[in-house]
Order: C-alpha cells, then sequence, then structure tokens
C-alpha cells in the first residue's frame, strides 16, 4: 500500500465554495448546465460548452474508471496520478489514485471517490480508490 | 489574407551554450539577436518589429528594446510555451504581409540549468488565479507525468509500446553524435532507452529531452530585404496555430493541438505531407513526437509506433528525417522551450548548412512544428512550413 505524500490546500473561490464544501461533506459534486444539459469540470459560473450561466451542482455517484494514470517514481514519496471518468457521464477529472498497489492499476479499473487531508486548514480533496 | 510568400527566414542563430552560469537572461537574449543578425547581414538598427515570449524577462519585449536598444514600429510578445516561436515565425510573417514591419527578430533565452531548476519531475503552480490550480495541483501534475498519461492512454487505445517509443530517442541519437554542441552524443539502442530508470510510468530517463541553458534567435524579412541579402533564401509558405485544452472535462489524450495547426498550415502552403522532405518536432519526450506525426498527418492515427520504428526518422536511413541536430532529446531545450530550436535546424536543412552526415539530399520543403504547455492538460501548437527557394 501507498503512503501518502502532504497534499497542498486549494485555494476556494467563492465560485467554486460549493464544490469544496461537497467534498467536506464526503460528496463529490459536478457542474451541469440547464441550458445545453451537460455537465463540465473544474466547475465553472459559466457553461464552457455552450456559454450559458445557468449552472448548477448535482451530487454524482462517486464511481469511476481510469482514463489513465502514471506512478511517478523518481518522486521522494512516489503517487499514482490519474484522470477518471465519472460513472454516468463524459467528465473526465484530475486526481490522485491511494490505497493500491501501484503495479496492480488498470487503464478502465473501477475506482470509488475518497476524501483526503490537505495540508493547514485547507478543504479535503477528492482522490479515489479501487472500487 | 495569405502569408503564403510574403515574407522569408534570412537569419538564424543557437547559442552554443548548455549551461549559462555568470551569464543574464537579458544578456542570453541579446546575444542571440547579434547571433541571427550577423547571421542575416543585417544589424539591430534595421529591425523594426520585435516578437519574444514568456522568457524574456521583466516586461517582455519592452524590457528586451530598452536594453538592445530597439527602433521598433511592431511589437508582439504571443506566449505559447515553447511553441511561442514556431507561432512568432507565422506573426511576423502576417505583420509585413501587413506592412507593420519588414524586419522581425525574434528571440528566446533561458538558464533552467544554471537555476537548478526541476524542470519535469517538480509540480508547478501558476498561481491561485490560474482556474485550474485548485482542481489539479493537489494531485502534483508534473510535465513527465502528464506526459505519461499521454503514452500510456495512447498505448491502451493504439497497442503502442515502449520499443516504438524508443525508436524516436534512437534515431535522435544518431543525429547527435555529428553535433559537438549536443549534451547527449552518444548513440544509444531501444534496449538502453527501455532499460532506463522509469521516471514516470511508462516513460523512463531516456524517453526525456535534456534540460539545457541557451537560446537562439531568427530574424524574418520582408521580400525585397531578402532579395538585397546574401543568403539563401527560405520562403515562408504556411503557419498554423491552435490551442488545445480539457474541453470542460471531455478530455481525449491520444491527439494534439497540430491536428488542428498542422492542416491549416498545409492549406496554406498548398502543400501535403508527403511533400515534406525534413521534420523538426517538438520532443519534450518521445511520446510527444508520436503523438504530433500523427497529428500533422505523416501517418495515421494510432499507426505512429510503426511509423517511428526501425529507423525511419534516422537521416540517409528512414523516410522522414527528424531533428538531425538532436533534439530536444539529445542536443537541447533552451529555457525548457524547444520551439526555437525546431525552426533553426529546419532552416539549416534548407539551407544545406546542417552536418554533412545529416544533411538531406534536395532539401526544399521542410515543416518545423511545437508545443506548448502539457499535452496532459492545455497546450497550443504551431506548424510552420518552409520552402528554399
Amino acid at each position: 500500500m501507498s503512503e501518502l505524500r502532504k497534499i497542498p490546500a486549494p485555494h476556494v473561490e467563492e465560485e467554486t465554495r460549493a464544490y469544496w464544501d461537497g467534498v467536506d461533506a464526503g460528496k463529490l459534486l459536478l457542474k451541469f448546465c440547464r441550458s445545453c444539459n451537460s455537465a463540465h469540470h473544474y466547475p465553472r459560473s459559466i457553461c464552457p460548452h455552450c456559454g450559458s450561466d445557468d449552472t448548477y451542482f448535482t451530487e454524482t455517484s462517486g464511481r469511476a474508471s481510469i482514463y489513465s494514470f502514471s506512478i511517478l517514481r523518481v518522486a521522494p514519496i512516489p503517487y499514482a496520478i490519474a484522470y477518471v471518468t465519472l460513472e454516468g457521464t463524459d467528465v473526465t477529472m484530475m486526481t490522485n489514485i491511494i490505497n493500491c498497489d501501484f503495479d496492480a492499476l488498470e487503464v478502465g479499473q473501477p475506482v470509488k471517490a475518497c476524501f483526503v487531508e490537505t495540508e493547514g486548514d485547507g478543504p479535503v480533496v477528492p482522490m479515489f480508490e479501487p472500487a | 489574407m495569405t502569408i503564403n510568400g510574403k515574407a522569408y527566414i534570412a537569419g538564424a542563430y543557437e547559442h552554443p551554450t548548455r549551461k549559462a552560469v555568470g551569464k543574464s537572461l537579458a544578456q542570453l537574449h541579446a546575444e542571440v539577436a547579434k547571433g541571427a543578425l550577423d547571421d542575416a547581414g543585417l544589424t539591430k538598427d534595421d529591425v523594426d518589429g520585435y516578437f519574444c515570449a514568456g522568457d524574456a524577462p521583466g516586461l517582455g519585449g519592452l524590457s528586451m528594446a530598452d536594453y538592445m536598444g530597439l527602433k521598433l514600429r511592431h511589437m508582439d510578445n504571443t506566449e505559447t510555451g515553447g511553441s511561442s516561436y514556431v507561432v512568432h515565425v507565422g506573426h511576423a510573417a502576417e505583420a509585413i504581409a501587413a506592412g507593420k514591419c519588414k524586419v522581425a527578430l525574434i528571440t528566446l533565452a533561458g538558464r533552467p540549468r544554471a537555476e537548478g531548476m526541476s524542470t519535469g519531475t517538480a509540480p508547478r503552480n501558476y498561481g491561485i488565479d490560474a482556474p485550474d490550480v485548485a482542481f489539479e495541483f493537489p494531485y502534483a501534475p508534473t510535465i513527465v507525468n502528464m506526459y505519461a498519461m499521454c503514452a500510456k492512454r495512447h498505448m491502451y487505445e493504439f497497442g503502442t509500446t515502449s520499443e516504438q517509443l524508443a525508436w524516436i530517442k534512437v534515431a535522435a541519437s544518431h543525429h547527435a553524435q555529428h553535433n559537438p554542441n549536443a549534451m547527449l552524443r552518444n548513440v544509444v539502442t531501444v534496449e538502453e532507452v527501455v532499460n532506463s530508470p522509469m521516471i514516470a510510468d511508462p516513460l523512463h530517463r531516456l524517453d526525456c529531452c535534456v534540460i539545457s541553458d541557451g537560446g537562439g534567435a531568427l530574424v524574418v524579412v520582408a521580400p525585397e530585404i531578402a532579395a538585397k541579402l546574401n543568403r539563401p533564401k527560405i520562403k515562408i509558405l504556411g503557419a498554423g496555430e491552435a490551442p488545445k485544452h480539457q474541453m470542460g472535462g471531455r478530455i481525449d489524450l491520444t491527439y494534439s493541438a497540430a491536428a488542428a495547426s498542422g492542416p491549416a498550415a498545409f492549406a496554406e502552403a498548398g502543400i501535403k505531407p508527403s511533400d515534406i522532405k525534413y521534420v523538426s518536432i517538438y520532443d519534450s519526450f518521445t511520446v510527444t513526437v508520436l503523438i504530433q506525426l500523427e497529428d500533422l498527418g505523416f501517418c495515421a492515427k494510432g499507426d505512429g509506433g510503426k511509423f517511428v520504428s526501425d529507423g525511419n526518422l534516422i537521416s540517409g536511413v528512414g523516410k522522414l528525417p527528424f531533428n538531425t541536430d538532436g533534439g530536444g532529446l539529445c542536443n537541447n531545450h533552451p529555457g525548457n522551450r524547444g520551439g526555437m530550436t525546431k525552426v533553426i535546424e529546419a532552416v539549416r536543412q534548407l539551407r544545406g548548412e546542417a552536418h554533412p552526415a545529416v544533411q538531406v539530399a534536395n532539401c526544399n520543403l521542410a515543416l518545423a512544428h511545437g508545443t506548448g504547455g502539457s499535452l496532459g492538460t492545455r497546450h497550443a501548437a504551431g506548424t510552420l512550413i518552409m520552402e528554399r527557394v
């Protein structure tokens, strides 16, 4: 099992506060647009697909599959960076895969969201672990 | 309006340094500017347009115009990372075609090696105002692990192998052995590449470019200026530029912005990929070359692994000689920005001034392509097509 490096705290803007409040409550939220009925990530007030400002957060299942990943072997504490595609959506987000055997990770592997403390008083961040 | 035939590259210069201890950044810019102007047979007083990017110190073009004593009527600080200087050539041709300047100077310089920068393996924080940072920096994206994810996905979708990627480094090393300024001059084998230490799966140490100081400069001139100069005439036929990003989360790591910039450049040039005799292709990593060659139309998407194998990129051996100076993989990557040296080596090839061991016979059409930013997140491509006339 992988040791966890220190995670820098994300900077929270008013535009994205609901997302961070969500992860603090153990929920992975995704921004949707009522105008074009599509999701996007990272969350914006104005939809990057259609330009509408009629956007809202919705809760996801927290389940995803690995789109791609890489282990930075030369880091002081090696870690797995990944893009995962959220279940039932066309949204792929950057994350880390933790609580796993690095050498057993595969593209397409199912994973589920977990929530990890960051440095200082910052919000937790969503990461993923094998489902 | 087209830039086809509206401007010529008259001067090109690559700084010989690979570790610039004791030289200021502004000094390096001025040294490469002088080198390119000397090469063209021009002086700084002939320059009326200046182009530089984010590597320039202070206020960029303004600071460098002040330092070098340039009297300008056109200035352009377009910043697209390592592809900036390929894009600048196109912009310079546009400015010349529009009558905004007649002699355009483009400079690049950097000293990450002297500064001890962890270029590829340390996460870069672009600042809290960058909208992506809160959603990426906690996960520690670096240059190398992001390109590694592109390679991993390409392998998954198309069956590309580490051995195929290694052929790109092998080809670069065959060329670099003839370049006395190259940082890595030893010819390497596929086995040596795939057995070198793993940096970020699936990229090995020898899949990565070097980290170097240095720089380069180009002089782009109006046709009537080129006609008066005693240098081979390198005509600009076409240029394309394009950004590619995450598209709101609809991420596809298997292609790059070259899929847009390449066809635009070919359309303007009025030629096709099979007409090209030599290519300079941005080579931050082996996989960068593979994806861009596919996107530029030199082979079908997914066939890049087969295309680069068995020495197909080696001058005198394969069908598409590339990066005959050794490229970023073996020669240099000044300021972590490889676009400038891509254009310079293409100019050498078109002039017939490449090293005789790697000079492409009858090299009349060449392409230079750059990528800036990261293929794994957001990047911008520039493609340039040139002809010796």
